[in-house]
């Protein structure tokens, strides 16, 4: 069980994102249709984005607080994310970007993951050969390999073919309960949020509408 | 021939020496101006370009002031034995001085062009801002670093006003292709001259070219 502290408010331009939830789930799953302020919640989880005010927290582990001037740099947080366009970097081939951030100690053995993403075949490929599939398991390995708190998927499907989903699911899975690395996962898609999170938080414009059990919620 | 084949060669090496000479500063100011902002900004602009626009010979005057030996700069090396004017070296820093702010001009939209958001992901993964810049966003920006390299070493290739001013053209010494066509030309010397014209043309064509076809119409294709 992971805990996840999301408690702050951010404004930028027209936009504004109210959250106040305190979740304990191995997985969790923000939903809600696009605009609606879940990739903002990740953002700032990753500390790319600061709020104004507020908290956010993941075991405990303070990575933004307002009250107490406490702003960890993305840096130093921990957090494994994989972005929606992926953004493997374009000048490298898949080892080098899935050795990018590798950290020893407490990171998960690379044979390990590459049994688990199947990535033996992809590991001297160039980036931009890759299916969407391909470059999303890519981009989940090197987020794992610098041996994240918190693994950070947004839309990790949308750019999958449909019969490549399954398998990416059950590899999400794995790494939920095998390796303990405990997943965010934003998603408009019900079945989804429904497969991988125990949990879901529902947005809508910037704020939160619902927040529970994920199958219970979103059926 | 032996002094034709002697200035272009030497003018070669000045031109590769002030290109290494112009690199680091150059690199440096087009990641400045693409990147950060800061009052005086548009005048650091304008003072990095103004090689281009003002006439050479101008520029040429005032590296003279400040590397001579009763200049700022000059006096300073008069003590440990370093005298700039009228050495090769002049001929080096005269050349940097006119390549650089084509340098920085073709260098600086590389830099605007790679995607802040590479950089973020290297964060997260723990990278710090030199391993973020020497692996993302340097390699990134290469082709156009590359291209305005080039287009330095063109520059400094051709340089005429700043170079005679600063250095002179001493045969054997500091006398350049650009320089070289002059003295000839002026001298009745016409083969000697169109000899190096077509090696000026030849030199100046190829890096000129390789620069182009470094900044195609995708140069942006690392969005």
């Amino acid at each position: 069980m992971a805990t996840f502290d999301l408690v702050f408010t951010l404004r930028q331009g027209g936009f504004a994102l109210e959250i106040a939830n305190a979740i304990s789930a191995r997985a969790l799953a923000l939903f809600g249709p696009s605009g609606s302020g879940k990739t903002t919640i990740v953002e700032a989880m990753a500390g790319l984005r600061t709020p104004q005010r507020g908290r956010i927290a993941v075991n405990g582990r303070v990575l933004f607080d307002s009250d107490t001037h406490v702003n960890v740099s993305p840096r130093e947080r921990r957090v494994g994310y994989v972005p929606q366009d992926v953004l493997l970097f374009p000048h490298m081939d898949v080892r080098a970007n899935v050795l990018y951030g590798r950290r020893n100690g407490g990171a998960v053995p690379l044979p390990r993951l590459a049994d688990l993403l199947e990535l033996e075949p992809l590991m001297t490929r160039d980036v931009a050969s890759l299916s969407g599939g391909e470059r999303q398991r890519a981009a989940i390995a090197r987020a794992l390999l610098s041996g994240p708190d918190v693994l950070l998927l947004d839309e990790p499907l949308a750019a999958v073919d449909v019969p490549r989903r399954q398998r990416i699911t059950a590899a999400l899975l794995r790494i939920r309960d095998e390796l303990n690395v405990p997943i965010v996962y934003v998603t408009h898609a019900i079945d989804e949020a429904i497969a991988v999170a125990e949990h879901a938080i529902v947005l809508d414009a910037g704020r939160v509408v619902a927040s529970g059990p994920a199958a219970e919620i979103l059926k | 021939m032996i002094e034709i084949h002697e200035i272009a060669r030497f003018t070669t090496a000045a031109a590769l020496a002030a290109t290494l000479l112009m690199l680091v500063p150059g690199v440096a100011l087009a990641w400045v101006l693409a990147r950060r902002r800061f009052p005086g900004k548009a005048v650091v602009e304008a003072i990095v370009s103004l090689p281009l626009v003002i006439p050479p010979v101008a520029t040429g005057l005032v590296l003279l002031w400040l590397l001579g030996r009763r200049g700022p700069v000059g006096r300073l090396l008069e003590p440990l034995g370093i005298e700039i004017v009228f050495t090769p070296l002049a001929v080096v820093i005269a050349m940097a001085v006119m390549g650089l702010p084509l340098l920085v001009r073709t260098a600086r939209p590389g830099f605007e062009q790679v995607t802040r958001r590479y950089e973020q992901i290297a964060e997260t993964l723990g990278a710090g801002p030199w391993r973020v810049f020497a692996t993302i966003t340097l390699p990134l920006a290469a082709r156009n670093i590359l291209a305005g390299a080039l287009l330095g070493f063109s520059r400094a290739l051709g340089e005429f006003g700043a170079t005679i001013v600063v250095a002179g053209s001493i045969p054997g010494r500091t006398r350049t292709l650009a320089v070289g066509i002059y003295s000839f030309a002026e001298t009745g010397q016409d083969t000697a001259a169109a000899i190096l014209v077509a090696i000026s043309v030849a030199i100046g064509f190829g890096a000129v070219l390789i620069s182009n076809l470094l900044l195609p119409a995708d140069a942006g294709s690392y969005k």
